[in-house]
């Protein structure tokens, strides 16, 4: 299989906090892959990094073989990898369709197709996808007035509707109750097995993770503690010891 | 954004739709017939109507509060003038007469240039918004508002220190031929202009451009995540703004007669502040806020000016405390507000059942996104 997304001894430190070291990574394509690690290991700054939000200090990011940590948040979203947010982020006053029909792709963007009207074949689709994550009957509601599992599904929904190559998930079924995060699960494994959207996902809930990935990389204080299949790494006391504390 | 909802009521609606801009419409023509001595107001409430509604694109859809508006205001105001001046007669020796050279256009020379002078005053306006947008459209929140609000002032005073365009003793527009209905003539333009602009707006809202500024107002970061060519979407709306926005203060300047650099063209403190004012009282981020909004504020303002001479700017502040203090959210804000489903935000009664959980009785092997 071929790697979609390599990154190679990527850096990054604010100020004197080495949030990541040296970490190395590879996802290819049409894997599920996990990233655990105790909270302030450098997950999400991880995250960061390879979507361009931050420059990084030293390491190299690429994506479908094209050098990312010289680009910039919305040129590397349009090379089809987008993520989520660990704080859900959807447009709180607009309704989910309206939250919906904005997410199509914008690779190509002139005059024109800003100032087009949408035609009822996108439509259809947001419909489509919002039936998919359960949220059709309320597609007229204002997005901000969802409760919190419905905004993450909604968050989930929008980034389905932009078709991308990878979809890098933070925590995506914290904060969930438990019947809504096994809905949660078929549906990643559907966009990943049905829609082939290669998924990383930052994940604490250990169940999600077992039934989720097929490896996991497991980071602590900024560094690469334990890679392999998700039965090895749940096995490593390096991780056991990193999650509880043990010497 | 919410006609697009209320669009889809069905037969029966649009009916009612089509009734009411008919009305507004056969209103809007008798006007000025019916009572012709209060031409002049109905042309300013129409002006007014078209500042708010450009001022609404960028403070109200897109949350970029802009106090720099007024610049295309003012930049249309004196590029109509100096264009038509100009296809007749030397600028700089016409302004230095300071009135006093009389053009003596024919009806066609006149209607001609005048034309050609607001194009122009359009045009430029865009160009300045693309520039100025390059440097202040990377600001954000309150640093724009006062980033903006230091466009305006300057522009003022640049023009005040023009001589090419009369400096600070203003330009005067060229006389309107005797046989001209000026005041009609004016009136039907100012009319014209506000329901180009305003369907024009409503078509653009409704499209990609609206959503894609309305999901910059909710959370730019996350339209950049989205992939979203924000810039390029500000940049645009504030050229938008600029376009009708220079055309409505070039029909200003020729209602008023005489342009002063800093209190009829860069008028930073009368209209640079009603375009927010009547967008806020009617209801930032909705089409009809500003509309409703100069309405409101246009006949009030009269109202005082005429029954509360001497305390007209006093009563005109407490109505403007009062509004922010108790409809933060404008008219049209607040009405949807209280009826949301009037605006089409409801749950779909039909479907509704299975939805109290998103997760429960559907099955992920359903069809997803057609690839």
């Amino acid at each position: 299989m071929s790697a979609l997304l390599e990154v190679n001894n990527v850096s990054k430190a604010f100020g004197g906090v080495v949030a990541n070291q040296d970490i190395s990574l590879r996802v290819n394509e049409g894997e599920i892959v996990g990233v655990i690690g105790p909270n302030g290991s450098g997950k999400t700054t991880l995250f960061n990094s390879i979507v361009g939000a931050h420059p990084i200090d030293g390491g190299s990011i690429q994506f479908r073989g094209e050098e990312l940590s010289n680009l910039r948040v919305p040129h590397i979203a349009r090379r089809g990898l987008l993520r989520t947010f660990q704080q859900t982020r959807i447009y709180k006053q607009m309704t989910c369709v309206e939250n919906m029909l904005i997410s199509v792709p914008h690779q190509r963007e002139g005059l024109l197709t800003m100032l087009s009207a949408y035609p009822q074949a996108t439509y259809d689709e947001a419909y489509e996808i919002l039936e998919f994550v359960g949220l059709y009957a309320k597609r007229n509601l204002r997005a901000g007035e969802l409760s919190f599992g419905q905004q993450k599904l909604l968050e989930f929904a929008m980034a389905l509707m932009d078709k991308p190559k990878m979809l890098l998930l933070d925590e995506p079924t914290a904060g969930i109750n438990p019947t809504l995060i096994n809905g949660l699960l078929d549906r990643l494994q559907h966009a990943n097995r049905q829609l082939g959207i290669t998924l990383l996902v930052i994940e604490h809930n250990m169940r999600v993770m077992m039934n989720l990935a097929q490896r996991i990389y497991c980071l602590a204080h900024g560094q690469l503690l334990a890679e392999g299949d998700p039965e090895t790494v749940r096995n490593d006391h390096r991780v056991v010891d990193a999650y509880l504390g043990g010497q | 954004m919410t006609d697009a909802s209320i669009s889809t009521a069905g037969g029966a609606g649009k009916a009612k739709i089509a009734g009411g801009y008919s009305t507004l419409l056969v209103l809007s023509i008798a006007a000025p017939l019916l009572f012709p001595a209060y031409v002049t107001q109905f042309t300013f409430l129409w002006i007014l109507v078209v500042i708010a509604l450009c001022w609404n694109i960028m403070g109200g859809e897109m949350g970029y509060n802009s106090f720099g508006n007024i610049v295309f205001f003012g930049v249309g105001m004196y590029t109509a003038s100096v264009v038509q001046v100009g296809m007749f007669a030397d600028v700089a020796q016409y302004t230095a007469a300071k009135g006093g050279v009389s053009l003596d256009l024919t009806v066609t020379q006149y209607l001609v240039g005048m034309g050609l002078g607001i194009l122009a005053g359009a045009v430029l306006s865009v160009i300045v918004a693309g520039v100025l947008g390059l440097g202040m459209l990377g600001l954000r929140g309150h640093y724009f508002a006062i980033g903006t609000l230091g466009l305006g002032i300057a522009a003022g005073e640049l023009a005040a220190g023009w001589e090419y365009i009369g400096a600070g003793s203003g330009m005067v527009p060229p006389q309107f031929p005797a046989s001209l209905d000026r005041g009609n003539i004016l009136y039907f333009m100012s009319f014209v202009l506000a329901i180009a602009t305003f369907f024009a707006l409503r078509r653009l809202y409704r499209g990609r451009f609206g959503l894609a500024l309305n999901a910059i107002r909710d959370d730019e970061d996350k339209a950049e995540a989205m992939g979203l060519h924000t810039t390029l979407y500000k940049t645009v709306a504030w050229c938008v703004s600029a376009f009708f926005t220079a055309m409505a203060g070039a029909i200003t300047g020729y209602v008023v007669g005489f342009i002063d650099p800093i209190y009829v063209a860069f008028a930073g403190i009368t209209y640079g502040v009603w375009m927010v004012l009547m967008t806020v009282l009617g209801g930032k981020g909705t089409i009809w806020g500003p509309v409703i909004g100069a309405a409101v504020f246009h006949i009030t303002q009269e109202l005082f000016w005429t029954y509360l001479l001497g305390w007209q700017r006093v009563a005109l502040g407490l109505l403007i405390v009062l509004i922010v203090v108790f409809f933060p959210k404008g008219i049209v804000g607040y009405v949807r507000d209280k009826f949301p489903e009037r605006f089409g935000y409801k749950v779909d009664a039909a479907t509704a059942d299975a939805a109290t959980d998103p997760a429960l009785g559907q099955t992920a092997g359903k069809s997803g996104g057609s690839q």
